[in-house]
């Protein structure tokens, strides 16, 4: 029988330490859509996807009434648009990125993402066209999300496409200017990507995935934050026990939505996604789960290590909570989306060094970050390499969200509302990267043997 | 289906029987009921079984938010299974 306290502490994290479900994502594959004929593809496409997640958002909002959780997001998860295009015999991809825009909008969901390409070992003809649209697409939809997969483990780095990412980024930056770069905050570059990401602006539908799939994505900074003030002063022991219980609890609920989604709508559970998603929201903060261990201000000496066991507790307290754990799992620490972040940042003790540093140890990568709209696309490019090089060799998806955007410098702040939040822009190493750029070819897949 | 009902708001005469009422009204079956104060806020938590209530989920839950509405109440009804997964292993 439950007791009031348990129920009295649940209500208290849905209620003040904003708990919730950050995603139902819903993948569906497109594979079967290619066709020579582009518009017909586009049909397909927008058929498939509207029959398939006709009810996603209202079954949504069904289990958030019932079940009293808020749902913050309702998503879908596409096969890398490249992958579907490349029958088709045209030059323009940009209508494909329409008919998703037109698809997501017909289903209400906030998001979908798929507009991406695989190029971590070589790029195809239809990889090539994809991202060179990518700056258009974003342009010209509101919901589409893109991304690009330039590295792996086991295939290395591709440096060309880092490279053509540093120029894509710079103009999708320059086309959407006037919204405050959003379209950057639409594109991922990752290494590593996983297939199964319920997350935006990364989440694809692997071609490893089945026809369609619900995955989830839980939240919960607040949560943790709440339970750690109750330990002050514990040695760290104690502090990853907690963790890792709140972990649990939080991924526990996770797991319930995912199985009530997945019979409802008919559609095999995917994943949980053990992720602590921030917000802008006060008390919904990864970094002030860090300052709460003892960090006067996140970015300081410690962050890393603090990170470290936050991202490492997260995942074992999640990973007995559900069934199948996949997903990015992991702590975020995206600037914009989190106010700790925000606030270290706009100090000057948060800086682009020491994030690349923290991304060795947690979930993803740089994201979210603005820098000066002067940094060329060569740095943009030297900066993904970096990133995508932590992930190649810690075997681990990292990626790279950035905002360059023109006419902004250090000491501005791009506001872009919502959940993406405000990005102050913060310094860029000037001095240049760009012959190491210009180089191209592919810097190759670390050793896997001779771990000694 | 069982369901959790959490009332909770300043303390005056009436809150329980209001809300028993509104029970009765829609043929629900009350299961348990715990009351206490805490810092200062009444708090009255019910266990509910929705079996044979004579409306949908939604408008049960509505008229109870309703009715908290009028009586200066935070009333909530949660479908118990996401307190039990929490909770128990």
């Amino acid at each position: 029988m439950l007791t009031q306290k348990e129920i009295l502490s649940t209500l208290d994290m849905i209620g003040r330490q904003h708990l919730d479900i950050r995603t139902i994502t819903m993948g569906i594959s497109l594979l079967s859509c290619s066709d020579a004929d582009a518009e017909k593809a586009c049909g397909k496409i927008y058929d498939k996807i509207t029959r398939c997640a006709e009810n996603l958002v209202r079954v949504g909002e069904d289990i958030e009434r019932e079940f009293g959780i808020p749902i913050v997001n309702k998503r879908i998860a596409v096969t890398p648009v490249a992958l579907v295009a490349a029958a088709s015999e045209c030059e323009d991809y940009v209508p494909f990125a329409l008919t998703l825009d037109r698809a997501a909008q017909t289903c209400g969901v906030n998001f979908i993402g798929g507009y991406s390409a695989l190029v971590h070992k070589g790029m195809t003809e239809a990889d090539r066209k994809l991202i060179r649209s990518i700056p258009e697409a974003l342009d010209r939809t509101e919901l589409v999300c893109s991304s690009v997969n330039v590295g792996s483990t086991r295939a290395g780095i591709n440096m060309d496409a880092v490279a053509l990412m540093g120029r894509v980024i710079k103009e999708t930056a320059e086309r959407t200017q006037d919204r405050a770069g959003l379209g950057c905050a639409k594109l991922v570059v990752f290494c590593n990507a996983v297939e199964d990401n319920p997350f935006m602006a990364g989440a694809f539908h692997g071609v490893g995935e089945a026809e369609k799939v619900i995955n989830v994505g839980v939240s919960g900074p607040g949560v943790v934050h709440n339970a750690l003030k109750s330990i002050r002063g514990e040695p760290f022991d104690v502090v990853a026990e907690t963790v890792k219980k709140t972990a649990f609890r939080v991924t526990r609920m996770g797991q319930l939505v995912a199985q009530e989604a997945s019979k409802r709508l008919d559609t095999p559970f995917g994943i949980v996604d053990l992720s602590l998603a921030p917000t802008p929201a006060v008390g919904d903060s990864v970094a002030r789960i860090l300052e709460e261990m003892g960090l006067e201000t996140c970015g300081t000496h410690g962050t890393t290590a603090a990170l470290a066991l936050l991202n490492d507790a997260v995942k074992k307290g999640g990973v007995m909570a559900s069934s199948s754990v996949g997903g990015l799992s992991g702590a975020f620490i995206p600037v914009s989306e989190d106010e700790g972040m925000i606030a270290a940042a706009k100090s000057g003790v948060l800086t682009i060094d020491k994030l690349e540093a923290m991304t060795c140890v947690c979930s993803v990568g740089l994201d979210m970050i603005a820098v000066p709209g002067d940094t060329s696309a060569e740095t943009v490019a030297a900066i993904i390499a970096d990133e995508a090089a932590v992930g190649m060799v810690n075997n681990k998806t990292t990626a790279v969200r950035i905002l360059p955007v023109p006419g902004k410098k250090v000491g501005d702040s791009l506001e872009m509302g919502g959940l993406l939040g405000s990005a102050p822009v913060m310094p860029v190493h000037p001095q240049s990267s760009a012959a190491f750029i210009a180089r191209g070819g592919r810097i190759p897949a670390p050793l896997h043997s001779l771990k000694n | 289906m069982k369901a959790i009902v959490s009332i909770i708001g300043r303390d005056r005469v009436g809150i329980c029987a209001a809300v028993c009422t509104k029970m009765a009204d829609y043929s629900i079956n009350i299961l348990d009921i715990t009351q206490t104060i805490v810092q200062g806020n009444f708090t009255m938590i019910m266990a509910v079984d929705l079996e044979r209530a004579s409306a949908s989920f939604g408008e049960i839950k509505g008229g109870l938010a309703e009715l908290g509405d009028s009586m200066g109440l935070d009333i909530r009804m949660q479908r118990q299974e996401i307190f039990d997964a929490m909770h128990t292993i």
